[in-house]
């Protein structure tokens, strides 16, 4: 089916004045169009790292690497949870709690005769159907998702709760199982990095990827166009249930010890700080792995760095929340610029003009 | 007045689609009753009605977005269920929605290939990108369509541009049979407007394409149409062929229909705000009826 060439012409733009806006794009070119939140992101953590190591000798050595490394990770994998279900425009508030769950759920299996191994494969399905169950309400029920999660947060709390009895435990097993899942020193590290490159995989390479990011632009013409809107809603709330358990039981082994009283929401509010600081629109059709890891690592780069130069702790909280407002701020400024087209505010201009001079050429009325 | 509906009734040329006895409501508003309605090889019907009248309704049914009450559905002489959009697509039908569905964060090719992606890795869908780019690049070199870039979001492209981009996205397609284009021409310049319709001509022409427009354009209509079916009130009340009816006739029918609104105004029924006949015999009629149902 492909029309003649002459007759059919359906040419907006064939004009021989207009030809010279069919500009090549360069890979640079799109790496900065598309990324320059990331980019900007990565450089103010390597400024961080260069900051700390010149006003600490300590900051830069292998064992602050392992210190710094169970900072960055919990923050890191609640925020690859939480981006697809973000760029979806919607939020899931439970996995902070799915996260203090899962490691009693492996004691619990334990100690009722399951073998560790079985246990954390359980306790992972059980994770995914607390997902599914937000997804299912969510999407079927026509609830938002900030009210259904609320809900299962406290429902979940207070399954924890009944459970331990408001008492502390240790994690079950040891050997190699243990040290491989989280009791050694790097172990939490490599897990977060492999999920990375995983999950970054899968939101930029697959049709589930592509299609998260096309409901999250636009629902009704991804609708339109055929797309699963519920089925991809569904799967990417069961997908962050999942990661948080898997992290609960990988932090539960680290630490070594799991506390009913973990505070699951600040935590989870920790990996959606990071993923907006990534570059991840809470409005939903925007954000990479990339960039959220790339947020995590400098949150937990400021946790780690207040530590080390002793600057109380108290100001982390005063820094995270000013970084939050300002990665907001660019978020939307540097959306108008490169995305939308010439923005409204001064920064958005100065964008404009420094990365879409291109398109300063005539435009068609 | 109305009642009996006026009918040609050469229907021994093939259908490519046949609806018998659709209706469809929703909850107390009644879209569309007992429709009846067929559509030829390589014809291009035009539908034509005030708003709230059933097209879109229509048209959503045909899509596959909207089950219907009530009613039969035959394409190529086979009877289909269209579950959904995608069960509609391995149908052959085709669509450009008024709101074009693009979705403006994703770049030209992968609106061009939206849930219609090249993949491979079986159950895991990765995404051939570079097939993708070369296959969207070609084919819309082959329409001359032309935009700056393929990688852009298609926030970046010009009104004309998004049109083009979406009609392109239902045209490339191999299997397609059906194109449904609703109301493809509003809010477009007049150049566009004109390489739309030329597009539009030069399918009908060189393939056995069937196409049905929705548009409250008289004169796009009498350019690119076969034959017009009159939708009024969810009913099919007028079908002809366009050398049997003069838009003049056309447009005096649907004025009076408006006139006996006007003098019995229904229950939710709103008066017509404004009636012009233009020079250019145009006609732009907007009713805003209480129980829109489009």
């Amino acid at each position: 089916m492909e029309p003649d060439s002459g007759e059919t012409a359906l040419s907006p733009a064939a004009d021989s004045d207009l030809d010279e806006r069919r500009v090549p794009t360069s890979t640079l070119r799109r790496l900065v169009d598309l990324h320059l939140q990331e980019l900007v992101i990565a450089v103010v953590a390597a400024a961080l790292v260069l900051f700390f190591t010149i006003d600490s000798p300590y900051f830069f050595t292998s064992a602050n690497g392992a210190a710094l490394a169970s900072f960055i990770a919990p923050i890191a994998f609640f925020a690859l949870a939480e981006v697809p279900i973000l760029i979806l425009g919607e939020i899931d508030l439970s996995v902070g709690e799915v996260y203090v769950l899962s490691p009693f759920l492996v004691e619990y299996l334990n100690n009722a005769g399951t073998p560790i191994w079985l246990g954390i494969i359980l306790a992972l399905v059980i994770s995914a159907a607390i997902g599914w169950i937000n997804g299912l309400i969510t999407v079927k029920l026509h609830i938002p998702s900030f009210i259904t999660t609320l809900g299962m947060t406290f429902a979940l709390e207070g399954v924890i709760l009944i459970g331990s009895n408001g008492a502390p435990a240790n994690p079950v097993g040891s050997g190699a199982l243990v040290v491989w899942l989280g009791a050694g020193t790097w172990a939490e590290a490599y897990w977060a990095v492999g999920a990375v490159l995983i999950l970054h995989f899968m939101l930029r390479r697959t049709s589930f990827g592509l299609h998260t990011v096309a409901v999250g632009g636009n629902s009704e013409s991804a609708r339109e166009s055929g797309v699963k809107v519920d089925f991809i809603k569904i799967w990417s709330f069961v997908l962050c249930a999942t990661i948080g358990g898997l992290i609960g039981i990988l932090d539960g082994y680290h630490i070594g010890s799991i506390d009913p009283d973990t505070p699951g929401l600040t935590f989870m509010f920790y990996g959606v700080a990071a993923a907006v600081i990534g570059g991840t629109a809470l409005t939903g059709g925007r954000g990479t792995m990339i960039g959220a890891s790339i947020g995590s690592i400098v949150l937990g780069i400021l946790e780690d760095g207040f530590h080390v130069i002793s600057v109380s702790s108290f100001a982390y909280d005063l820094i995270l929340g000013i970084a939050i407002l300002i990665a907001m701020i660019l978020n939307v400024q540097i959306e108008r610029a490169t995305i939308r087209g010439a923005g409204h505010g001064s920064f958005a201009r100065a964008l404009d003009f420094i990365f879409t001079r291109r398109r300063k050429e005539p435009v068609r009325r | 007045m109305m009642a009996n509906v006026e009918t040609n009734d050469r229907t021994d040329v093939e259908d490519v689609l046949r609806i018998e006895d659709v209706s469809m409501s929703f909850g107390p508003v009644t879209a569309l009753r007992s429709v009846d309605l067929h559509l030829r090889r390589g014809e291009v019907l035009g539908l034509v009605g005030d708003n709230g009248a059933g097209k879109s309704t229509l048209v959503k049914i045909l899509t596959g977005f909207y089950k219907p009450d009530r009613g039969r559905i035959w394409i190529d002489g086979e009877e289909v269920r269209l579950r959904s959009v995608q069960d509609a697509r391995d149908h052959g039908v085709e669509t450009v929605f008024q709101d074009l569905a693009l979705v403006d964060e994703l770049s030209v090719y992968h609106n061009l290939f939206l849930n219609r992606e090249h993949t491979t890795g079986g159950w895991f869908r990765f995404l051939k990108n570079k097939s993708m780019r070369a296959a969207a690049r070609r084919y819309l070199d082959d329409i001359e369509v032309d935009v700056p870039s393929i990688d852009v979001p298609v926030a970046k492209l010009s009104g004309g541009q998004r049109q083009a981009i979406a009609v392109a996205r239902a045209t490339q397609q191999k299997n397609m049979k059906i194109l449904l284009l609703d109301e493809p021409l509003a809010a477009m310049g007049a150049k566009e407007t004109s390489l739309i319709i030329q597009l539009i001509k030069g399918l009908c022409r060189q393939t056995d394409i069937s196409v049905i427009v929705i548009d409250h354009n008289y004169t796009h209509l009498f350019e690119i149409c076969d034959r017009v079916n009159v939708i009024q009130q969810g009913r099919v009340t007028l079908d002809k062929n366009l050398n049997e009816i003069s838009m003049e006739s056309l447009i005096e029918l649907m004025v009076q229909s408006y006139r006996r609104e006007i003098s019995q105004p229904g229950p939710g029924r709103e008066t017509v705000t404004e009636v012009s006949v233009g020079a250019n015999i145009e006609v732009n009629v907007a009713t805003h009826t209480v129980q829109d149902a489009e």
